[in-house]
């Protein structure tokens, strides 16, 4: 198990490697630099600012330089368009609010797509099922960009129960998050709900269930100990993918809620041309998303009794 | 019971008065807060908050009034200012704000080592500031002789402390316009000892010091900036607001949610597809403002490098149904590059003439259209510039019978292609004035300015608009207006469209000392709540 770990550690160096020098050189090709805007700037004073960045040197040395900045001191460099600001700093302050954010939203779609999901599967056909599975369709093909704006009309235009915008450190608190977590939530929770239905369905035909029927088993017994644990792998599985989509994800939500979260810098960035900051982005991003697949390996191997490492 | 309620509404009442508190969405997280690296109208209205300069806009007509500076006299030539400072100007530490605070500041955005962006603006008009700012090492020499010629070229520039509180400044030319231009953040002063100190973390929460009507007090980069009153600034009696909050909200339609909601009191730009109902509300403030919209025309490309082109397309829009019916914020439209600047009055432009446009076409070698080559106009991508182009283009269609195609391109892509490779036929433009002056607008024309996109080049023109800062008024207005036709009548260079008009949400009945005025700048020192 510990080699399997090990070795799964080690394949991911090569992986972020390739995916930094691609997006570094990448960027450098799109048309537009950092320091261009309606008002050009004089030579002089564009050379200066080159200069002040090691821009001015050839595209590979700057390459080397960032390799060795990145990996040697994990210094993502100034940021260009935050002059104030390191990209270390930036993202420090960003990713946690949006880790923070995508965490609670998963917790909700878990707790309720798991729940909405089993009551389906028990109640199969009958109005529970029709219920939630048309919530969660809802859920599935509406895209954030509609429902966040629609709920911020409701709760926060029409009934003024919450504010429109904000975080949970301004002086609204933590009712903040309530509107963002729940847009957030939604599609994960369609997604969870339509997952563990069908996997409980499976479940329950299957023929460990009809035994422990058989032996007289009590029916909150078979549902608890042998459905659950069984029907829930498969929602196991797409937490992973789901945590790092979630938190990847939420560019959406961010902007409509107005979260200072990474996801918003993310988009800003690209547009500035602010090569620095979008190369600290796509690092942190892949990180995260090649962790958290890491991670979903591992606690499978836990879980199901099937998968052996070696 | 009764005396609770009195009490109560008592304590309401002082809590009317006593809150001063104002939040504005600032559109965007600011680049920066060092006055040397900033740039943009966000940083400003910040900057404005924190520092002040040796004058600073007069909340009404947007020109100089005594900031830092109590008075200031030009020499007879118009070459040489010298502001007398006050002797109560005071940093946030208490320092007193020196005439050495200045040359610091200056120098500091001249240095190259800096990168200031903004370090052309004091090379527009102070002697010797381009000199130091363009120094670069030569590799042939010793890294002392380098170090000799770059303090010799930063003690040419043309900044002077004559004592404490006595600034002289030589121009490079007597640009009538200079002491308005002193108000902004390039011409900031800045505290050596505490950019010595902290380098560049001086600017951050709790190490912060500055000259202005407000202080840094917290900082959560994209999420909010807040300032509270200074009580070292020198007219703090005078300053009302206890604090403002900075919001970076970029979506303006989720800025007009909150506006509307009561959560911010001033939202700099409105939502422009909510313009039909915005505009019926009290608290809607419109402006012109001293900024033009207008297409470029690439005069080194065919077809539009023929004047007679250039005439008809230009001759061939109806403007007044395009600001009425497609731009609506009240736009005025524009047959000029200047806007109403007075005392100077801009020559008469191209009008909307189809006959005659139709005439010019012909004679350009296309009757009615016919034979006339493919023509693309670009523009950067945004559902407002689309619309317009699409009018252009049916205008185009209607009028003279010709196709024209539009294409869109991402901002940074749209800079590449139009400014650096000038590779387009006719481009969008906008162009807002650094300060209340033609010289703004025309200068950018000139054969080597880097802004001239459209390649345009007309040694008379360049001529007229060099020699007429050496003019005095209202010599100087004429030379100008006869610059300028040369450019927007004769050669028809561009094709101005609208003037900008500036566009904010803010309560004027709740809020005083907030007025609209051609440079859309609101200094906070004058805003107080009624």
């Amino acid at each position: 198990m510990m080699k399997f770990i090990i070795r799964r550690l080690l394949s991911l160096i090569p992986t972020m490697f390739i995916i930094i020098t691609l997006s570094f050189f990448l960027i450098h090709i799109a048309p537009g630099g950092p320091f261009s805007g309606e008002k050009k700037l004089p030579p002089h004073v564009l050379a200066n600012i080159l200069k002040k960045y090691h821009m001015d040197e050839p595209l590979g040395a700057q390459y080397l330089r960032y390799l060795n900045d990145v990996i040697l001191h994990f210094d993502l460099g100034p940021s260009y368009r935050y002059e104030d600001q390191s990209v270390n700093g930036l993202i420090s302050a960003t990713m946690p609010r949006s880790i923070f954010l995508g965490f609670v939203s998963l917790l909700l779609s878990v707790a309720l797509g798991g729940a909405a999901g089993i009551i389906s599967a028990l109640r199969q056909n009958k109005w529970q099922d029709y219920l939630s599975m048309s919530v969660a369709v809802i859920g599935i093909s509406v895209p954030l960009f509609v429902i966040g704006p629609v709920i911020q009309l409701i709760f926060a235009m029409q009934l003024h129960w919450l504010p429109v915008t904000g975080w949970i450190n301004s002086r609204a608190g933590w009712v903040t998050l309530i509107m963002p977590a729940v847009t957030l939530a939604f599609p994960y929770f369609a997604y969870i709900a339509r997952l563990s239905r069908g996997s409980v369905l499976e479940v329950l035909r299957s023929d460990y269930i009809r035994t422990a029927r058989a032996k007289g088993l009590k029916e909150s017994v078979v549902i608890g100990k042998h459905v659950l644990k069984g029907a829930m792998l498969p929602v196991v599985s797409y937490l992973g993918p789901a945590f790092a989509g979630i938190i990847t994800g939420s560019i959406v939500v961010e902007t409509v809620f107005q979260i200072p979260g990474v996801g918003r810098i993310f988009v800003q960035s690209a547009l500035n041309r602010d090569y620095t900051l979008i190369m600290g982005d796509i690092i942190t991003y892949s990180a995260v998303l090649v962790f958290a697949n890491f991670l979903v390996d591992v606690i499978y191997g836990f879980l199901d009794p099937r998968i052996a490492y070696k | 019971m009764k005396r609770v309620l009195i009490i109560l509404f008592a304590l309401m009442a002082v809590g009317g008065l006593v809150a001063q508190d104002f939040i504005m969405n600032n559109n965007t997280e600011p680049q920066s807060l060092d006055p040397s690296l900033i740039q943009g109208v966000p940083e400003h209205h910040i900057y404005m908050s924190l520092f002040e300069g040796l004058v600073i806009n007069d909340p009404k007509t947007a020109h100089a009034l005594p900031g830092v500076a109590e008075k200031w006299s030009t020499s007879p030539d118009g070459m040489t200012l010298t502001f007398n400072l006050r002797h109560n100007a005071k940093w946030s530490d208490g320092h007193p704000v020196t005439a050495q605070d200045f040359v610091y500041g200056w120098l500091r955005t001249l240095d190259p080592d800096t990168g200031a962006q903004y370090a052309y603006m004091i090379g527009m008009v102070v002697k010797g500031a381009n000199d130091f700012n363009s120094f670069a090492p030569d590799k042939n020499k010793s890294d002392a002789d380098n170090k000799a010629a770059k303090e010799a070229l930063r003690a040419a520039v043309g900044v002077v402390a004559k004592d404490n509180y006595t600034l002289v400044v030589t121009l490079s030319s007597p640009a009538p316009y200079a002491i308005d231009m002193m108000a902004h953040y390039a011409f900031s002063p800045e505290p050596k000892w505490a950019i010595d100190k902290y380098g560049s973390e001086w600017i951050k929460p709790g190490k912060f010091i500055g000259d202005g009507p407000f202080v840094l007090k917290e900082w959560a980069p994209q999420d909010h900036i807040k300032v509270v009153k200074s009580n070292t600034y020198w007219d703090a009696r005078n300053v009302h607001l206890k604090s403002i909050t900075f919001l970076p909200i970029e979506d303006n339609k989720v800025a007009y949610n909150k506006f509307e909601n009561g959560e911010i009191d001033w939202d700099y730009g409105v939502p422009l597809d909510l313009l039909d109902q915005i505009k019926l509300r009290a608290d809607y403030q419109v402006a012109p403002e001293v900024g033009t919209y207008y297409f470029i025309f690439n005069t080194k490309r065919a077809p539009v490098d023929n004047v007679l082109v250039r005439k008809a397309l230009s001759m061939a829009v109806d403007k007044k149904t395009l600001v009425d019916k497609i731009t609506k914020g009240g736009q005025v439209v524009a047959d000029t590059i200047t806007p109403d600047m007075p005392p100077y009055k801009a020559p008469a432009g191209n009008p909307y003439n189809v006959a005659e446009a139709k005439k010019l076409l012909a004679q350009a070698g296309y009757p009615d259209g016919k034979g006339f080559p493919p023509l693309t106009i670009i523009y950067n991508t945004s559902d407002a510039h689309k619309k317009i182009c699409e009018y252009v283009q049916a205008q185009w269609k209607d009028n003279l019978g010709i196709d024209v195609s539009l294409q869109n391109v991402e901002w940074k892509t749209f800079l590449a292609q139009r400014s650096q490779q000038h590779d387009f036929q006719v481009a969008r433009a906008g162009w807002i004035g650094d300060y209340l002056d033609p010289q703004t607008f025309l200068d950018m024309f000139e054969s080597d300015s880097g802004n001239n996109d459209g390649q345009y080049t007309n040694a008379k023109y360049d001529n007229l608009v060099k020699n007429d800062l050496k003019e005095k008024s209202p010599q100087r207005e004429k030379t100008m207006a006869e610059a300028e036709k040369m450019l927007i009548h004769d050669d028809q260079a561009i094709m101005p469209i609208y003037f900008y008009v500036s566009q904010s949400m803010i309560d004027t009945r709740k809020w005083g000392g907030w007025f609209n005025n051609p440079l859309d700048i609101h200094n906070w020192k004058f805003i107080y709540k009624k």
